[in-house]
C-alpha cells in the first residue's frame, strides 16, 4: 500500500520538474503530460512514493517532467525494470510511460508477461501508431496501407489490437483513452491508480509531425459523435447523442439505429466491465470506422479483481519466516551435513 | 583373506548411461569421503540431451572424484578405479583409466544390444588385449540387483534400476566407508515412499557385501582423512557457494537480494538454491527472459533492494544492453556468467573460459565494469562476496566469472563464521546539503550517492542518456560528454589503490617462470606448480581474483621472471590482456575441448619453455 498523506494535498504544478518540456509543438503528449500530473496529485499519494519508469521513443523521455522518482530506461524494458521494482518495493506507487513501438514490438514479450503477472502498476501506453523519434516508420499499430518512410507502398504488417492483445494477456484492468478528452483521460488514470494489479491504458495520441490525423476520426467535430462510444458501467452502449447503439444479435455486436423507432436504448447491452466476454467482444470492436459502421469504444473495457505478484512474494516471504523461522546465516553456512577435523 | 592397502589419494570415475543414476552415486561417495575426512574435489561430465540415446557413447554421463589424505586441487588426471554400467561407457572412458587400474564393469550391460549401441558389434571390448593393462572385475550388476529385490515391492522390471546403489555398496566397501551418510539420505529422499528405502538400502547393502564375499575383490583400500588444517567443513559445490555468498553478502550489506534470472545450464542451480532461502528475505524471480532478468534486477536496485542476475555466455549476450543501462545508472548490479563451451549454444554442459573478453568488453560505449572470477568451488562464495561488496559499495554493475567445472565441481569447505564476513557499506542516503538533490555528485573515490524511492526530498531522475555531471539532467553537450566517460572509467581503475594486491599462491617470488591464470585453472596449475618446485624448477603461481581493474602490483610481478605461461580454457584472452597492457610476451596455453586442463598438460608445457629458455 502506498503511503497516503493527509496534508498538504499535492497540485498539479508540485509535480512539474525543472526541466523544460521539449516534445513538439502540437504534441499530444503534452496533454497527456498535464492530465497525468493532474491525476497524479489527485490521488494523494506522496510524491516520494512514485516512481515513474518508461523505455525509449518520445513518449518515454516523460519521466525527466515528473518531479517524483524516475527511471528513462532502455528501448522495450521499462515495463521489465518496473517489475523488479515493484516486487522489491510494493509500497511504492509505479507508472510505466512507454509507446506502440516501445511496449507492443521491441518490448512485446515484457508486456504480455507483466500482465499476467499482475503486478499493482498502471502502464501508460502512448499510442500515435508511428514510430516518431525515429522519424517516420511504421509501427506495430500502423494501419494496413500506412505510407511511412519506411512503407513507402504501404504496410503490409497486420496491426496489433493492443486493448484486445492486453484481454488475451489476462490483463485485470484494460482501458483505452485518448489525448483530446482530457477529462475522461484524468478520471481514467484515477481510476487505473485504484485498481489493484496492472491497468493497461492505451492512450491515442496525436503525432501531428509523423502521423498527423490519425485519430481525426475520434476528435474532430463532425466526425467523433458518430465514431465514438464511450463505455460507462452499468449504463447502456449508445453513442452520437443517443441516435445509435450496440445491441447483441446472436453473439455478434450490432449497431442499432435508435431513431427509426425499431430500437430503442432498452435493447442496447449495458457495459460491464466485469463481464469478460462482452470486453473481449468490444475489444474487437477494431475496424476503420468508416468501413465497419462501428464506432471506436472508449473506456474501461474491463477490470477484475486478481492477486497481485508482489502481494503473493511478500506472502511466501512472511510464509517461510514463519515455518523456518527467521535465516540465520551461520545455519545457512554450515549446511546439513559437517565435520569437525582437529 | 583380503588384505587391507593404505593409498594416500585415489581417483574414481563412474561411468554410465545418463538414466544409470552416476551423478547420484558420484555425489554420495564424494560426501561420504568429505564427510570421513578426506580432502574431495570432483568433475561431473555429462551430455547435453538430458536422455541421450540410451546405450550410446554420445550418452554417457561421469563422474569423477578424487579424495586424498592430503590437500587436493583437482580431481586428477587418470583414473585409479572406472566404474562402466555399459559398453559405451568403457569406450568413452577407458583411455582416462591408468594402467594397472580397477576397471568395475557391469556384465550385463555388456549384451549384444548394448555392445552394438556402443560400436562394438565386431568384438567385446572386455575381450580385447587391451584389458591386460587393467584389473578388470566384471560383475553382473544389474542380475544380482534384481535377485537383491525378488521378495520386494518393488516390480521386476524396475529393480534394475536401483543397480547404481550396488556400485556404491561395493564402493563403500573398497574404501572402507561407512555406508551411514548414504542410508540417512535415502531415508530422507524416499521418505514418503518406504517401499523405495528399503529397496535402496537393500541394494546398498548387497553390494557391500558383494566386496566382502566375492573372492574377485582380493584387496580393499584405506585413504586416511586429510591433514586438512583444523576446523570445521563442510562439501560445497560451485553454484551452491555463489548462492550462499549472495545470501551472506546481502545480509552484511544490510539489503534485501533480489535475484532476476532466467533457467540456463550450467547456471540455474543458483536459482534453484537462492529460491529455497525466502526465509532470508530473498525475493527470487524466474523472468521471461534473460533481458527481463536483468532489467528487474536494474529495477529492484533502482528501489534499494541488491540487484543480482546470473546467466551463462548466450544469455549474457542478450544483457549486455542492459549492464550498459547499469553503468551509466551507476547502480549496484552483480551480473553472474557460469561460463561454458560456445559461441551460441555450444557445448552447454561443457566448461570454458571463452567469455572474459565479453566480461571485460561485451557492451556498446565506453563501459568499464570491475570483473571478479571465482577460481573452485568453495572460492566462488568469497568471490562473489567480493563483487557483491564491490557492486554495493561503488554504485557499479559487476561481472562475476564462474564456469561450468567450478558451478557443478564440489570439495571441503572450512566455511565462515557469519560474524567474521567484513561488514559491507551501502550508499544510501535519506537527505542531502546541496540546495536540490545531485545523484552524480561524487565523494573521493568517484562514487555517487545512493537514493531511493520513498525519501522525501531527494526525488529525482535517471537514465540512459548522457548526463550532465552532478544533476544528472540529460546533456548532449560534447565537453561533459568526455569527462562523464572519463570519469565513470576512473572510478573503475582508482578501485585497484584500494584492492587487494596480487600475491605469489605457490613457489618462487621471481625467477625463471611465472604461471598466470584466472578461474578454474587453479587448481591444474597448484598441483603443476606444486610437483615443479618439489623437482627444483624455478617457478611461481599467481591467480587473478581481479581482471578488471587488474592489481596495482601485477607489472612488477611480471617483472620478476623470465617467462611467464598463461594457460587458459580458449583461445587466448588473459594473454592478449596481459601483453597489450604490460607490453610483455608471454606463452599462451590453450585447450578449447570443453574439458578442464590436467595438471599434467601444464607442468609439460611449463618444463618445455623452461628448457627452451
Amino acid at each position: 500500500m502506498s503511503k497516503q498523506i493527509d496534508v498538504p494535498i499535492l497540485k498539479a504544478k508540485d509535480l512539474q520538474s525543472d526541466q523544460e518540456v521539449r516534445w513538439c509543438p502540437g504534441c499530444g503528449d503534452h496533454a497527456i503530460l498535464k492530465q497525468v500530473q493532474a491525476a497524479v496529485a489527485e490521488t494523494g499519494v506522496a510524491k516520494e512514493d512514485i516512481v515513474f519508469i518508461s523505455g525509449i521513443g518520445c513518449s518515454s523521455r516523460f519521466p525527466y517532467y515528473m518531479d517524483t522518482y524516475g527511471m528513462h530506461s532502455i528501448h522495450g524494458r521499462a515495463t521489465a525494470i518496473a517489475s523488479g521494482m515493484k516486487a522489491a518495493r510494493p509500497d511504492t506507487s509505479v507508472w510505466i510511460v512507454t509507446g506502440d513501438g516501445d511496449s507492443l514490438s521491441i518490448g512485446g514479450n515484457h508486456l504480455i508477461h507483466l500482465l499476467r503477472r499482475n503486478f499493482d502498476v498502471n502502464i501508460l501506453l502512448f499510442n500515435n501508431e508511428i514510430y516518431g523519434l525515429t522519424k517516420g516508420q511504421y509501427s506495430p499499430t500502423s494501419p494496413l496501407g500506412l505510407q511511412t518512410k519506411s512503407s513507402p507502398m504501404g504496410v503490409i504488417d497486420h496491426p496489433f489490437n493492443p486493448a484486445a492483445l492486453a484481454l488475451g494477456a489476462d490483463a485485470t484492468y484494460v482501458a483505452r483513452v485518448i489525448d483530446r478528452e482530457p477529462r475522461h483521460l484524468k478520471e481514467s488514470l484515477v481510476k487505473a491508480h485504484q485498481h489493484k494489479g496492472t491497468s493497461f491504458i492505451e492512450i491515442y495520441q496525436n503525432c501531428p509531425v509523423f502521423n498527423d490525423g490519425a485519430f481525426s476520426a475520434y476528435t474532430e467535430r463532425g466526425l467523433k459523435e458518430e465514431h465514438t462510444l464511450f463505455m460507462e458501467e452499468g449504463k447502456p452502449l449508445i453513442y452520437n447523442k443517443g441516435k445509435k447503439g450496440l445491441r447483441l444479435n446472436g453473439l455478434q455486436l450490432e449497431v442499432v439505429d435508435l431513431e427509426s423507432g425499431e430500437f430503442s436504448a432498452d435493447d442496447c447491452l449495458i457495459h460491464n466491465p466485469k463481464d469478460r466476454t462482452l470486453a473481449h467482444l468490444l475489444s474487437r470492436v477494431f475496424e476503420e470506422a468508416e468501413e465497419s459502421g462501428f464506432p471506436r469504444p472508449f473506456g474501461v473495457f474491463y477490470e477484475e479483481e486478481r492477486f497481485t505478484y508482489e502481494s503473493a512474494l511478500t506472502a511466501q516471504v512472511a510464509q517461510a519466516k514463519e515455518q523456518q523461522g527467521e535465516g540465520d546465516l551461520d545455519t545457512l553456512l554450515q549446511g546439513p551435513n559437517s565435520w569437525v577435523i582437529q | 583373506m583380503q588384505e587391507t592397502i593404505a593409498v594416500d589419494e585415489v581417483v574414481v570415475l563412474f561411468a554410465g548411461d545418463s538414466g544409470d543414476g552416476m551423478q547420484l552415486t558420484g555425489n554420495q561417495f564424494t560426501n561420504t569421503s568429505a564427510v570421513f575426512g578426506n580432502d574431495v574435489s570432483t568433475f561431473p561430465n555429462f551430455p547435453a540431451e538430458i536422455r541421450a540415446p540410451q546405450g550410446t557413447v554420445g550418452g554417457v554421463s561421469g563422474f569423477q572424484v578424487k579424495f586424498g589424505s592430503h590437500r587436493l586441487y583437482t580431481p586428477g588426471d587418470e583414473a585409479d578405479v572406472l566404474v562402466v554400467m555399459n559398453a559405451a561407457a568403457l569406450v568413452a572412458n577407458i583411455h582416462k583409466l591408468k594402467k594397472g587400474g580397477v576397471l568395475i564393469a557391469n556384465l550385463d550391460g555388456f549384451d549384444a544390444k548394448n555392445l552394438k549401441l556402443a560400436g562394438c558389434q565386431e568384438e567385446n571390448p572386455l575381450e580385447t588385449d587391451q584389458m591386460h593393462d587393467f584389473n578388470v572385475q566384471a560383475v553382473n550388476i544389474t542380475k544380482l540387483t534384481v535377485e537383491a529385490l525378488v521378495d520386494t515391492a518393488v516390480p521386476r522390471k524396475e529393480a534394475g534400476r536401483s543397480k547404481n546403489m550396488f556400485v556404491l555398496g561395493l564402493l563403500y566397501w573398497m574404501y572402507n566407508r561407512s555406508m551411514e551418510p548414504t542410508e540417512r539420505f535415502i531415508k530422507n529422499k524416499f521418505k514418503k515412499k518406504p517401499e523405495l528405502v528399503e529397496a535402496n538400502l537393500k541394494v546398498l547393502r548387497t553390494g557391500y557385501h558383494f566386496g566382502e564375499t566375492s573372492e574377485a575383490f582380493a584387496s580393499r583400500y584405506s585413504v586416511k582423512p586429510a591433514q586438512l588444517e583444523p576446523g570445521v567443513y563442510r562439501n560445497i559445490m560451485g553454484n551452491q557457494a555463489t548462492a550462499i555468498g549472495l545470501v551472506a553478502a546481502a545480509k552484511k550489506a544490510g539489503l534485501e537480494l533480489f535475484f532476476g534470472t532466467y533457467p540456463i545450464t550450467p547456471a540455474s542451480d543458483i536459482l534453484h538454491e537462492l529460491s529455497r532461502h525466502r526465509n532470508f528475505g530473498v525475493k527470487t524471480f524466474q523472468a521471461e527472459d534473460e533481458i527481463a532478468a536483468v532489467a528487474a534486477s536494474i529495477g529492484a536496485s533502482f528501489g534499494g533492494s541488491l540487484g543480482v542476475t546470473s546467466s551463462s555466455g548466450p544469455g549474457i549476450a542478450l544483457k549486455t544492453e542492459a549492464m550498459g543501462l547499469a553503468t551509466i545508472l551507476e547502480i549496484p548490479l552483480v551480473v553472474i556468467n557460469v561460463q561454458r563451451g560456445g559461441p551460441s549454444t555450444g557445448l552447454p554442459t561443457k566448461t570454458e573460459q571463452a567469455d572474459l573478453f565479453q566480461a571485460l568488453y561485451g557492451r556498446n560505449g565506453e563501459a568499464q565494469i570491475p570483473v571478479i572470477c571465482a577460481h573452485s568451488p568453495h572460492d566462488a562464495f568469497e568471490a562473489i562476496f567480493e563483487a557483491t561488496r564491490i557492486a554495493v559499495e561503488y554504485m557499479t554493475p559487476v561481472m562475476f566469472l564462474s564456469d561450468g567445472y567450478i558451478a557443478n565441481g564440489a570439495e571441503p569447505w572450512k566455511f565462515p563464521k557469519a560474524e567474521d564476513l567484513p561488514e559491507i557499506t551501502h550508499r544510501k542516503i535519506t537527505e542531502t546539503d546541496d540546495e536540490k538533490y545531485l545523484p552524480y555528485k561524487r565523494d573521493e573515490k568517484l562514487v555517487r550517492t545512493w537514493a531511493v524511492p520513498g525519501t522525501a526530498g531527494l526525488e529525482h531522475r535517471i537514465g540512459g542518456l548522457e548526463k550532465d555531471d552532478l544533476t544528472g539532467n540529460v546533456s548532449y553537450d560534447p565537453d561533459n560528454h568526455e569527462h562523464m566517460v572519463k570519469i565513470r572509467a576512473e572510478k573503475i581503475s582508482r578501485m585497484a589503490e584500494d584492492l587487494p594486491t596480487q600475491e605469489i599462491h605457490q613457489g618462487n617470488e621471481k625467477g625463471k617462470v611465472l604461471v598466470l591464470g584466472w578461474g578454474s585453472t587453479y587448481g591444474a596449475i597448484q598441483t603443476a606448480v606444486a610437483e615443479l618446485v618439489d623437482e627444483g624448477f624455478e617457478v611461481g603461481h599467481a591467480h587473478l581474483r581481479y581482471v578488471s581493474p587488474l592489481p596495482k602490483n601485477l607489472g612488477e610481478i611480471l617483472a620478476n621472471y623470465d617467462e611467464v605461461v598463461i594457460p587458459e580454457m580458449n583461445d587466448g584472452q588473459l594473454v592478449n590482456l596481459i601483453q597489450a597492457k604490460y607490453l610483455k610476451k608471454c606463452r599462451p596455453l590453450k585447450k578449447i575441448k570443453g574439458i578442464p586442463f590436467t595438471a599434467k598438460e601444464i607442468k609439460e608445457f611449463v618444463i618445455s619453455i623452461y628448457q627452451a629458455s
